[in-house]
């Protein structure tokens, strides 16, 4: 056993609305949809039109860039509507369920005695590849190549993240079984990160790497992890999986079906009951929180790094919450020069430092104008990695491809500079300017 | 509420397109004062921190009133005015008219610029604009603040694209400007304290003579002539604990140019060069000034955090240097700031090259 990884920097945002620890069972939405957005650089090819009926795990649509790589159906009905974008970009196949969940023949293989082009062609098959992210550049794993290693991060540090211990109770076999499958996929090893302290079953998991670390947000994102257990260097090709999609890999390995419930957390302060609920992927926004009121932001995923979802649109494929907060579309008279009890800042130039106990209820306003990079030494408090970050933003912006190489593109997603985005009182774009940066390295290489 | 409701019935005229679309800039300066603009997050973290560059900067000049209020206060006692309130009082309306042109003229330049390339004012010159007359000699002609001004505004931070881009602190720019340009009115034996009044400051003293005529508790005190905001220590500490407890401004820069002064004060002090305490240094002309509020301008200085160390020492350093080793420029804080204004960029070069140093070695080890 290794010993724990204590980190420093990072900041936990206390924000109102965490979900109470009650799962609730959501009953079958009326209409679930899958969508090539989730995904970075996937250019989606239709495989199905209106009409068409599809069981549970049917190809919707493939990538373009790599044909293996196929979107399935969580559910079984018909293929309700192909919703469109501007300049016809596909935004999401909608399926409307016949809620008999008809299951599409799966060859499914024992990890332990399968060939490993058996294992990737059966996670390839079930729609399951697409959850396995390659780093560098935080996109769908090439079923050609090998990674170095995989990491799986069993908890989430971000602002009211689900409890994965509670999500996945009672699915230690499952973890377990997706844990062994995916050490199969790659000659290294495959570390999996615990929080000390609130470790769960995860200590007792075998044939992993076994780490706990202990510290504030960015703590729990993969990325912190892999740059304290084993950094990637220019040329390495590391994996990742969410635990939970672990679980459903493992499931599919144990029961012989290929099932998509999951189990989300439903926060924030907008949330008229935050607590848990098993959905199934892709499941209609409005089947899990009901009707939302106007001047609320729905997120898939955590405050920091989720996407904007409409209130009629679906929750995403990668998130395993959903959070609602308020939109912060109102003007503040004199805002910069206020005292702001009731906002939240790092800076002790407001006086939320008094008070770090309380639960902030936090809009969506940008509090301030976008201004040029004026404040230094600031973001390197909260990303624990040996990465100057503004220098890797200025070579991003200029598109100086040697320099972000050199100064850490391959080790960093945007996720990890979410927290400097957070604080900066320049409020500059930097997820996004990250976002450009590796999509430009990604066309380049 | 009334305001925003005639602000929302102007925003119009002042929009692309409206009749004074061309003053648009300067409208939303205006209106993002007076209110924190409705703007909400696109893209990126949904939630921000209340924390702004107009935050920032209004925390910078509070840091700067304890030193003004007493600059203005020690013009009147420097003139030799009885009691406090009209000592202040003289002092205020001596001061008064460079705060008012430096302003003026700054923000006038700002709002051109910022109205020609089509960007949103930065609040930079907030403090840029207070900090002009702080490290100007009081009785100098509103002139020649308006000139220094100008020429910092435009030949120090424009040229370069504006705030954020700018390689000299334009403060200290304008003073440079200032003292190469009209160098009598400036320093040496006839700086004026005030109108008419005249006389050798504390550094000219201690250049020339090795003592000074006031106690080293005057100097911390500040009752010494000098710069309108320079003069006292303990004034100027006031305000850099408010940005140290504010995190504003980089403790490394300002501890190390502390020590770096110190060191290169004692050294000289130990080969017998001066004769007179290392800690003089600290207390007279502007190094407590430069250090709190200059030294730190994050534009200007180095912007790593090992950088900052090194940054910080030189320029303590190089500023005792200055005032010892060349007698014709007594006030070594000023150049020494710029010099190593013009050296940061070099200082994070080399820390970041050791950043990608460690990088390419994970290469190496792999293979």
């Amino acid at each position: 056993m290794s010993k724990n990884i204590k980190l420093c920097k990072g900041l936990d945002i206390k924000l109102a609305g965490k979900a109470e620890k009650v799962v609730e069972n959501v009953p079958m939405a009326k209409s679930y949809a899958v969508s090539p957005l989730d995904y970075e650089n996937v250019t989606p090819k239709l495989l199905v039109k209106v009409g068409d009926q599809v069981e549970v795990g049917s190809a919707l649509f493939f990538d373009k860039n790599n044909p293996r790589i196929l979107f399935t159906s969580p559910v079984s009905g018909v293929v309700s509507a192909i919703n469109r974008g501007e300049k016809r970009k596909l935004l999401n196949v909608a399926v409307e369920p016949d809620q008999k969940q008809q299951m599409k023949e799966l060859k499914v293989v024992n990890p332990a005695k399968a060939e490993r082009s058996e294992i990737v062609e059966m996670l390839l098959a079930s729609g399951l590849w697409t959850r396995i992210v390659e780093r560098p550049f935080g996109v769908i794993a090439n079923p050609d190549a090998t990674p170095k290693a995989i990491f799986v991060s069993a908890f989430d540090s971000a602002p009211l993240a689900p409890d994965y211990n509670f999500v996945l109770q009672g699915e230690k076999a499952e973890v377990e079984a997706g844990l062994q499958l995916l050490a199969r996929l790659t000659d290294g090893k495959v570390h999996l990160s615990a929080r000390k302290g609130d470790e769960g079953f995860m200590a007792e998991v075998k044939g992993v790497e076994y780490h706990t670390f202990s510290g504030k947000h960015p703590v729990g994102n993969v990325g912190v992890q892999i740059h304290h257990i084993d950094r990637i260097a220019k040329g390495d090709i590391v994996w990742t999986v969410n635990i939970q999609d672990v679980a459903i890999m493992g499931r599919l390995v144990l029961s012989g079906k290929l099932d998509m419930s999951k189990t989300v957390a439903v926060a924030g302060s907008e949330a008229q009951k935050p607590c848990y609920k098993r959905i199934i992927s892709g499941a209609a926004v409005e089947s899990i929180v009901g009707k939302v009121a106007a001047g609320v932001r729905v997120i898939s995923g955590d405050v920091l790094t989720g996407a904007t979802t409409a209130a009629d649109g679906y929750i995403a494929a990668g998130a395993n919450m959903l959070t609602l907060i308020p939109e912060g579309d109102k003007y503040e008279l004199l805002g910069w020069a206020m005292p702001r009890f009731h906002r939240f800042s790092v800076s002790r130039a407001y006086f939320s430092w008094l008070c770090p106990k309380k639960e902030y209820k936090l809009d969506t306003n940008l509090n301030g104008g976008e201004r040029p990079f004026v404040v230094t030494g600031l973001y390197e408090n909260y990303l624990p990695m040996d990465v100057y970050v503004s220098y890797l933003l200025k070579a991003c912006l200029v598109k100086d491809l040697d320099k972000m190489e050199n100064l850490g593109l391959y080790e960093v997603l945007p996720e990890d500079l979410a927290l400097c985005e957070f604080v900066d009182p320049s409020k500059i774009e930097m997820q996004q300017i990250l976002r450009d940066g590796i999509n430009l390295m990604i066309k380049e290489s | 509420m009334g305001l925003r409701k005639f602000v929302d019935k102007i925003k119009p005229t002042f929009s692309e397109g409206g009749k004074l679309g061309f003053l648009h800039s300067t409208f939303e300066g205006f209106e993002t004062f007076l209110y924190v603009p409705n703007t909400v997050t696109k893209r990126g973290a949904h939630v921000r921190d209340c924390n702004d560059i107009k935050r920032v900067m209004i925390v910078v000049v509070l840091a700067l009133v304890p030193a003004m209020l007493f600059g203005m206060y020690n013009v009147g006692y420097q003139a030799g005015i009885e009691g406090i309130l009209p000592a202040f009082w003289f002092g205020f309306l001596e001061a008064l008219p460079n705060i008012i042109v430096s302003y003026v003229t700054g923000l006038t330049i700002e709002f051109a610029f910022a109205q020609k390339r089509k960007h949103e004012i930065n609040e930079g010159f907030l403090v840029t604009g207070l900090l002009i007359p702080l490290v100007m000699p009081i009785g100098v002609p509103c002139w020649i603040v308006a000139l220094s001004t100008a020429f910092a505004v435009i030949i120090g931070k424009e040229v370069f694209g504006g705030t954020g881009m700018n390689v000299f602190n334009p403060a200290l720019l304008a003073r440079a400007f200032a003292f190469f340009a009209y160098t009598p009115q400036m320093s040496g034996e006839a700086v004026w304290y005030a109108d008419g009044t005249t006389g050798a400051t504390a550094l000219e003293q201690l250049a020339t003579t090795n003592q000074m005529q006031w106690s080293a508790w005057d100097a911390f005190w500040g009752f010494i002539p000098g710069s309108l905001g320079e003069t006292s220590t303990v004034a100027i500490l006031l305000g850099a604990a408010l940005l140290l407890f504010t995190g504003v401004a980089s403790w490394r820069i300002m501890l190390s140019v502390f020590l770096g002064g110190l060191a290169f004060g004692y050294l000289f002090d130990a080969v017998g060069m001066t004769e007179y305490p290392a800690y003089y240094h600290l207390l007279v002309g502007g190094f407590a000034f430069g250090a709190v509020f200059m030294a730190t301008d994050p534009v200007t200085s180095a912007q790593t955090n090992c950088g900052k160390w090194i940054y910080g020492f030189m320029v303590g350093a190089f500023a005792v240097l200055i005032r010892v080793v060349n007698p014709a420029y007594p006030e070594g804080m000023m150049l020494s700031i710029l010099f190593m204004n013009a050296l940061a960029p070099l200082i994070d070069y080399f820390v970041v090259e050791r950043n990608i140093a460690r990088r390419k070695k994970l290469i190496k080890n792999v293979k």
